[in-house]
């Protein structure tokens, strides 16, 4: 089933281009210069990781289709990145532990994409997985300053913590396109990254001296399509240039 | 024009980094595979540092213009994934250059950097040759570069990290 596997990619390349695209907004605007350029370096290597995985689905359509195509000409119900990445980025402690929920399932995810049976996701796994490594420390550890920090840091990442936290689930569930892929040994059975996602985030919020969420309903819907409001405005910004000038040239 | 394949390597060691310009796409080992075909069609392999390296077009194109500029007429530059390139990959010449040039080489091997939530790497002041240095920054100037400030000499610098 090629659709499969190009729906399968596109969610990865989905996930990687559209926080890529939020963390983007973020450069100019860091709390102090090293910092702006920490984060502008992530976003950059998450948009390359969308490159990559665009790259792919574009062959894996066929025909006429583009990396360029995928990023700028699908709409919202064709995107397939999770619901937390297209949050909007809040304040700064919102923003960092977004990314450290996000980057630490990432890295679970990457490690054993390396084992995948498709030859072109290992490749990208291969690559991708030295980065992501580099951007959960970063993130980590920025939790772990502000959790440790000053009574007010602590507070408003304590409180990042408890408002992302009913976004968290959806990295975590099966539906049955991923238990194709599973079957198929192409792609990663996420349910069973939970454990280690569960223990290295406890592990860290200890550190950070903050209060691990209990779990309780969570919000589903982007691996299929349903996304929240804020996704549209992404797009838009994104994607109004080369909607509006279509052979646009640098 | 006939023209060997170690010519074209030769030729590939004059092109230089965009970004770091006393490197040479050699001494960083992004030009992986050289093959010349017998109607004198040459394809140049490449790997990217890091995925969204944005120097990479501009290296694509140098190296394109190089080849041309010595005579070869079907130049083509193809980018591979894998295996991932890696700083064990640079070359002594290249660590030399670095150093020279004010940014701390990449210390160790890569294989270590693979462990989560690691510790602090010791890096040596390309400066002063101190061991007493200290993590600014993750990031640095570039994704391929970590920021640096020695405690001795008090000079900040660029380490490039392992990969
Ligand atoms: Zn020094």
């Amino acid at each position: 089933m090629e659709n499969d596997k190009l729906e399968y990619v596109l969610r990865l390349g989905d996930n990687a281009l559209i926080l890529g695209q939020r963390l983007s907004a973020w450069c100019g605007y860091g709390p102090v210069l090293e910092q702006d350029i920490a984060l502008s370096n992530i976003a950059l290597d998450q948009l390359g990781q969308a490159r990559m995985l665009m790259q792919y689905a574009a062959e894996l359509k066929g025909g006429e289709a583009t990396e360029d195509g995928m990023a700028f000409f699908r709409d919202v119900f064709d995107y397939h990145n999770l619901l937390l990445l297209e949050l909007e980025n809040g304040h700064w402690g919102d923003t960092v532990v977004r990314q450290f929920l996000f980057d630490t399932f990432n890295y679970f995810f990457y490690t054993e994409l390396l084992q995948s049976a498709d030859e072109r996701l290992q490749s990208i796994a291969q690559k991708a997985i030295k980065e992501v490594t580099y951007h959960a420390q970063w993130s980590a550890e920025w939790v772990i300053r502000l959790g440790d920090g000053t009574e007010e840091s602590h507070q408003k990442a304590q409180k990042s913590l408890n408002d992302l936290w009913e976004w968290t689930g959806e990295m975590f569930t099966m539906d049955e396109l991923e238990r194709r892929m599973v079957e198929q040994g192409i792609g990663v059975d996420v349910a069973a990254l939970k454990t280690r996602w569960d223990d290295k985030v406890a592990e860290i919020l200890d550190l950070a001296t903050l209060q691990k969420p209990e779990d309780d309903w969570m919000q589903s819907g982007g691996k299929q399509g349903e996304h929240t409001e804020y996704l549209g405005y992404v797009l838009a910004e994104m994607q109004h240039l080369p909607r509006m000038y279509p052979d646009a040239q640098w | 024009m006939v023209v060997t394949e170690a010519q074209i390597w030769d030729w590939l060691a004059e092109v230089k980094d965009p970004e770091i310009p006393v490197l040479t796409v050699q001494d960083l080992g992004i030009a992986r595979e050289v093959l010349v075909k017998e109607e004198g069609a040459v394809t140049v392999k490449i790997t990217p540092t890091y995925s969204g390296c944005p120097a990479m077009n501009e290296i694509e194109q140098n190296i394109r213009q190089k080849l041309e500029a010595e005579g070869v007429e079907k130049v083509q530059v193809e980018t591979i994934l894998s295996p991932p390139w890696t700083t064990d990959w640079m070359s002594a010449e290249g660590r030399r250059k670095l150093k020279e040039y004010g940014i701390a080489p990449p210390e160790g091997s890569s294989a270590d950097k693979k462990t989560l939530f690691g510790t602090e790497k010791k890096v040596t002041c390309p400066h002063c040759d101190s061991r007493n240095t200290k993590m600014v920054s993750q990031f640095g100037s570039t994704a391929c570069k970590s920021l640096y400030q020695c405690q001795d000499c008090r000079e900040p610098f660029d380490y490039f990290k392992c990969l």
